[in-house]
């Protein structure tokens, strides 16, 4: 329990132990946050994943009893925020629930039972005393279900997943970390939960531009409330949103024998020759959530793998799946790898990228068993197209 | 032509602008959109989508 504003305390629960956020790779854990306004009428924003009852009841307790809290928001469905709710419910039966009309439904189905139901649309407000809450509806940023609420007075906006970070500490506002950290893995949990959905990140923006923000209140991680930090998340999400990239690429890789590692070494040279920021991965060692990130800061991607049965090799296959869900846009890309005796399965790869929207500028580069000196050398072809993608 | 609404999602299909990513060229009517096409923001077929009045 915190207090974070008059009347305003975050109470919720440090995940430091979560490591995997389904296929999300989470080293320095998660939260997941709650937030209680004290009122006339108490109001709690969301819960939290179930097993974190125990401190989101003590955080609610050391201010208020919670048999006293009037209304819980469900600002999302999810079960990382809505976890505890029917639990929390048994505590105070009299409050009501407010939240979407989907997020009506997505409680219905999580929970299989009736619960204490108020829709609200976008532009709804609800008044608990001295606070007047305002709901926006926010379908698929990310689920169909997610909304937003503004305390109007305090000019707090309780943003839900959007703004988020996986980040345990035990620190509670951006300033207090650094923030660089922060905003860093927000760029992960954007590229990871949120890339598909830049065309309606963008109109949530739009509404949000009209309103005064003081202070962002995410669902995860820490609170943004100086003025150049609330600016800078808010500019980073519209850049996300527009799919626009730096001066940057990544390589990314897997290898059987090292030959298409030894290719991706080079065609790293190539990049470093043209003063490109680079990274290079290989998906032995770094996690495919770690390297959708590094797709979307790029303009470039370059991806290559080994034959293996004439399909890529499944870890190769398994980042194409993800990165077809989640859309990139106006991004570049190249191929590469080393085969045994057939190449056709390096379709899989190119159309793999493709069908993401990540456009092809250069034929693939491919190679029997180990490359020749002769071949590397080769790849400086790739050149020329690296120097349209990045200088024009 | 009639635009019509993503239940799910709130994507409007304006026949004018097609869906040219999904392979639907502008002015084709939303009846005549192949079954198999989904609503490019959130995945879900054509019956999730209602007319716009």
């Amino acid at each position: 329990m915190l207090k974070i504003k008059d009347n305003i305390y975050w109470t919720g629960h440090i995940d430091w132990d979560l490591r995997s956020f389904h296929g999300y790779s989470t080293p320095s854990g998660s939260t997941y946050n709650a937030y209680l306004l004290l009122d006339d009428e108490p109001l709690l924003i969301d819960t939290v994943k179930h097993y974190g009852y125990d401190d989101l009841v003590a955080g609610i307790r050391a201010v208020i009893e919670p048999s006293r809290i009037k209304y819980i928001v469900s600002n999302h469905a999810e079960m990382d925020h809505s976890g505890s709710l029917p639990a929390l419910l048994e505590l105070c039966p009299k409050a009501r629930v407010i939240c979407s009309p989907k997020g009506a439904e997505g409680l219905k189905r999580h929970f299989k039972r009736e619960l204490p139901l108020s829709t609200v649309n976008s532009g709804d407000t609800l008044a608990t005393g001295k606070n007047k809450f305002k709901f926006f509806l926010t379908p698929m940023v990310h689920w169909p279900d997610s909304m937003v609420t503004y305390l109007e007075n305090e000019r707090v906006l309780f943003s839900s997943d959007a703004f988020g970070q996986h980040y345990a500490s035990s620190l509670r506002f951006a300033e207090e970390a650094g923030p660089d950290i922060v905003f860093k893995e927000a760029a992960k949990y954007y590229a990871n939960i949120i890339l598909p959905y830049g065309q309606l990140v963008n109109a949530v923006l739009d509404a949000l531009a009209a309103l005064d923000v003081e202070m962002i209140c995410p669902a995860h991680g820490l609170i943004f409330r100086r003025e150049e930090d609330i600016a800078k998340i808010v500019s980073l999400y519209r850049r996300w949103a527009n799919h626009e990239t730096g001066r940057r690429s990544v390589i990314i890789n897997d290898t059987m024998w090292h030959s298409t590692e030894k290719m991706a070494r080079r065609i790293y040279q190539i990049m470093r020759a043209q003063d490109i920021e680079t990274s290079l991965i290989n998906l032995q060692t770094t996690h495919i959530s770690d390297a959708v990130t590094e797709i979307m800061l790029s303009r470039l991607v370059i991806m290559g793998s080994p034959m293996l049965n004439n399909h890529v090799l499944p870890t190769i296959g398994g980042l194409l799946t993800y990165i077809k869900g989640l859309k990139p846009r106006n991004r570049k890309g190249m191929t590469f790898g080393s085969y045994g005796w057939a190449q056709a399965g390096f379709k899989e790869l190119e159309d793999g990228l493709a069908e993401s929207g990540i456009e092809l500028v250069s034929p693939g580069h491919y190679f029997q068993y180990i490359p020749d000196e002769l071949e590397l050398e080769n790849l400086n072809d790739m050149a020329e197209a690296v120097k349209m993608v990045m200088d024009t | 032509m009639k635009k019509y609404k993503c239940v799910i999602c709130g994507y409007v299909y304006d026949p004018e602008q097609g869906d040219p990513d999904g392979g639907i060229p502008p002015g084709t009517a939303f009846e005549n959109i192949p079954d198999s096409w989904v609503c490019p923001v959130c995945g879900v077929g054509k019956d999730q989508f209602e007319p716009v009045a």
